[in-house]
């Protein structure tokens, strides 16, 4: 098992995997508990409308896709403020519309773009040290924000017309997670891609919701889940020889099946 | 009474989801100190006007005045129990958290409580009779216990008005006569502004009275009468009254 270390890819996607399941078990908690997994889903495809722009204008698809994530969830927040009734009617056009744009931008670029896949499903093995001090510092800002304003997140994420009442900058906050949910996207792009990343952050919150009556202990235990469904999935794809971003969700869905099993043996004391 | 003593005022105010109207023409004052019961149909807007007072919601026309400012201006000084209690019942949280969201109010943006926060959160508690619970799941409580701890919660806020909608909903009988008694008690400190459907709350408690359906009409003394119930009701209303068991009022015209 220590074998595979000896490659510094491998050292390096180990590291990257290791800082990523912490930056997807903390802003997943938030994404599950305030229902934004939908929302998430979609900044996530809408993205792709930033891969295309990056790839036809030859700044890094990153980059682009990073801007598409943030405007996109700015514009699904805007939507979804007033009326969370039609909010999942936006999100699924702005989710088209984003990946249409990328198609587009795709086609209109020169020659076959070999690259496309480990955007759309990711590609840890070729991450490389600058991206994980990326990675590294814009998950300390994300601990440091949680940190700071940890009383605010849960007060607005377990009931927001009370923390309206008492005067807690509801709206601010909010965007602020979906900014913050929109940069962790693209960073956790980079380990398993923008199809899949929803997963990864919906699966390891879910299970750990179930063992836990506090909120920063479900950001904790979602992180080491997330932790261990990347490093398992990642010896599973370096043994097989398979994709690593999709080894490593398809172990979260092993992960996340068990743990709904559970769920619903524990309530089956209901007829219906 | 000069305008000061006036903690809620209310002038001609109109409020409709889409277009149809909830409340139409809506005036009264209360008085500071005062435990003013809100009664009325269901749909007929209670829980509306309780959200106007609070600034959640903002009225399509007239003025209302808290503690002589706009509602939002005072969201501070105001505390509030929601009508539904059961909701999000997985969410990972502690009854202790949830009695401590009512001190964010007294605490600036990123700063952690204090001892005195959670001294007082205690004392709260220990009055609702829930202290034990404080490190339990919230979602794992009863209908009722959970009903107090969310009045903790509001009273963690330590209000000048106290707002609270249907607070013995899903309360078992023994324990909403002793909340109503603690309310009896806050009422000394804070103005208590209270929706209910229990009618036998109002002759022992409210000071005053108002009665929603679409429209209001403000009663000053807390004594029903039959115009009241005639305004209040479209419908035969069993009135069940403390220490007269099962003494139902007839059916009015």
């Amino acid at each position: 098992m220590w074998s595979a270390l000896q490659f510094e890819f491998m050292r390096n996607a180990l590291f990257a995997s290791i800082i990523i399941s912490i930056l997807c078990g903390i802003i997943g908690t938030l994404v599950v508990v305030n229902r934004l997994v939908f929302m998430t889903g979609g900044i996530a495809h809408s993205a792709y409308g930033g891969v295309g722009l990056g790839l036809y204008t030859g700044i890094s698809p990153f980059l682009g896709a990073g801007i598409f994530a943030v405007l996109n969830a700015i514009i699904m927040g805007l939507a979804t403020v007033k009326d969370r009734d039609r909010a999942d009617t936006v999100i699924g056009v702005l989710w088209a519309i984003g990946m249409a744009i990328g198609i587009i931008f795709v086609d209109l670029t020169r020659g076959y773009n070999v690259n496309l896949m480990s955007y759309l499903f990711g590609s840890i093995l070729s991450i490389s040290k600058k991206e994980i001090y990326v990675s590294a510092f814009f998950t300390i800002l994300l601990i440091g924000w949680v940190y700071l304003f940890y009383k605010e997140l849960l007060a607005i994420s377990y009931d927001e017309e009370f923390s309206y009442v008492i005067g807690i900058p509801v709206i601010p906050l909010y965007f602020l997670t979906l900014i913050f949910t929109a940069i962790s996207v693209i960073i956790a792009m980079r380990m398993v891609g923008l199809i899949l990343v929803i997963a990864l952050m919906s699966i390891p919150p879910y299970i750990a919701e179930n063992y836990t009556s506090s909120f920063a202990k479900m950001m904790a235990l979602s992180s080491v889940f997330a932790m261990f469904f990347s490093i398992s999935g990642l010896w599973i794809s370096y043994y097989f020889n398979i994709s690593a971003g999709a080894s490593i969700i398809v172990v979260a869905g092993v992960g996340f099946f068990i743990s709904y099993l559970l769920r619903a043996f524990k309530k089956r004391k209901r007829w219906v | 009474m000069s305008s000061k003593d006036k903690v809620i005022e209310v002038e001609h105010v109109y409020f409709s989801y889409e277009d149809v109207p909830v409340l139409e023409d809506i005036c009264f004052s209360v008085e500071k100190g005062d435990f003013c019961v809100i009664i009325g149909p269901n749909g007929g807007g209670k829980t509306t006007l309780l959200k106007l007072l609070l600034g959640i919601l903002k009225p399509d026309r007239g003025i209302i005045k808290v503690l002589g400012k706009n509602p939002r201006d005072v969201r501070q000084k105001l505390g509030y129990l929601p009508q539904h209690t059961d909701f999000k019942l997985s969410f990972p949280i502690s009854v202790m958290d949830v009695a401590l969201m009512g001190r964010l109010n007294k605490r600036r943006l990123g700063k952690r409580f204090t001892d005195e926060d959670r001294k007082k959160v205690e004392e709260i508690l220990k009055m609702l009779d829930i202290w034990e619970y404080r490190h339990l799941h919230v979602g794992r409580l009863s209908g009722g216990q959970r009903q107090r701890v969310f009045i903790a919660r509001a009273l963690a806020t330590e209000p000048e008005i106290l707002f609270l909608d249907e607070p013995t909903a899903g309360v078992d009988p023994e324990h909403e006569t002793g909340l109503y008694e603690i309310l009896k008690e806050l009422n000394k400190k804070m103005t208590i502004i209270v929706i209910t459907h229990d009618i036998g709350v109002i002759s022992r408690y409210a000071r005053s009275i108002a009665c929603v359906n679409r429209k209001l009409v403000f009663h000053e003394e807390g004594k029903i009468t039959k115009e009241m119930l005639e305004m209040a009701y479209e419908c035969p209303v069993d009135l069940i009254a403390h220490g007269i068991p099962h003494r139902v009022l007839p059916e009015h015209n």
